[in-house]
């Protein structure tokens, strides 16, 4: 082998996380979600096949519900499916995540419009 | 307090957007995830794994006979030995299209995807009509693609699981003999990979 795989870098893709197919994540968070799950699976916190399990799971019972999914729900099911795993998991508790999400609900209306959103430290 | 004559609006953030800082705050506090972490995933998703790595894979197997026989007998460790090494503990199954053969892949259960070597799954992966009518009727979502395959050619669906991925070895387009590897990566799609697409000769 002469030389290197050459991966592109970030200065080669300059502009939005896009390939000749489409972007990649429609918004922020789907890339966080994305990212949490592949880094718990990463720490060993759950095998892939479990996760996958959990993603289909989702999946069918959103069509089961009538979901047509057409693959814009996609990244919805994903949060889902690991909301449940990390309970399941016991590595946060469903009220904890209840909690905290009020928490940021009532952060987001403590914040004036354009200015970060920031939890109080007693959150 | 911010001034409200003008716009007497607080932020509001969607369920959804709660729901995600939810999980990360709650886990960043445990120690479980870290920011720079995610943000390095994040990255490699975007813009490092793509479907360059794929079509690196194929490129290589265009011009190395020893490659592309290694590859179809053992994808996993061929693909391993570019360094792109599949983080998900799932074999990756190389299905080669040939004059005879074409192979399309899909996933009927929870759109399981080669990541390591195609990035993240396009829109049309993630469609449940397009994973149940893959496997119905093939070469009607073919045409969809614009791509009639010919009677004569044997039409392969291949389900993937959360074991095994399946990447398509396309044919090399005719005219492209005088290409090096990395020209010949750069004809690659990432659907061609998938087996909706058929790639063209630069002679037509």
């Amino acid at each position: 082998m002469t030389s290197d795989v050459n991966v592109p870098t970030q200065a080669d893709l300059p502009s939005l996380p896009r390939d000749e197919d489409g972007p990649v994540f429609d918004e922020p968070w789907q890339a966080q979600a994305f990212a949490m799950t592949v880094w718990l699976h990463e720490q060993g916190h759950f095998t892939w096949p479990e996760w996958a399990e959990h993603l289909g799971a989702e999946i069918a019972a959103a069509v089961g519900e009538g979901d047509p999914d057409l693959g814009d729900t996609y990244y919805l099911h994903w949060l889902k499916a690991l909301e449940t795993l990390v309970a399941e998991k016991g590595l946060l508790t469903a009220g904890a995540l209840a909690d905290r999400k009020e928490a940021w609900d009532r952060a987001a209306h403590a914040t004036p419009h354009g200015q970060p959103i920031v939890l109080p430290p007693d959150a | 307090m911010a001034d409200h004559t003008e716009h007497p609006e607080h932020s509001h953030l969607s369920d959804t957007d709660l729901r995600v800082r939810a999980l990360e705050s709650l886990l960043t506090e445990k120690g479980l995830v870290d920011g720079e972490a995610l943000n390095a995933i994040v990255d490699t998703y975007e813009n490092k794994v793509g479907p360059r790595n794929g079509a690196r894979v194929v490129a290589r197997a265009w011009v190395d006979s020893e490659y592309r026989a290694w590859l179809l007998r053992d994808g996993t460790a061929a693909i391993d030995s570019l360094g792109y090494a599949s983080t998900q503990g799932a074999d990756i199954v190389v299905l080669e299209n040939t004059a005879e053969v074409h192979n399309m892949t899909v996933c009927t259960l929870c759109s399981c995807y080669p990541w390591p070597v195609l990035g993240l799954p396009p829109a049309l992966y993630k469609s449940f009509p397009y994973r149940s009518r893959a496997v119905k009727d093939p070469r009607g979502v073919l045409r969809e693609f614009g791509q009639d395959i010919p009677e004569d050619v044997e039409v392969r669906v291949w389900d993937s699981t959360s074991e095994v991925r399946y990447l398509v070895l396309p044919e090399r387009p005719a005219g492209t003999e005088g290409l090096d590897e990395e020209a010949l990566a750069e004809l690659v799609t990432r659907n061609s990979m998938i087996g909706t697409d058929r790639l063209k000769g630069n002679n037509g």
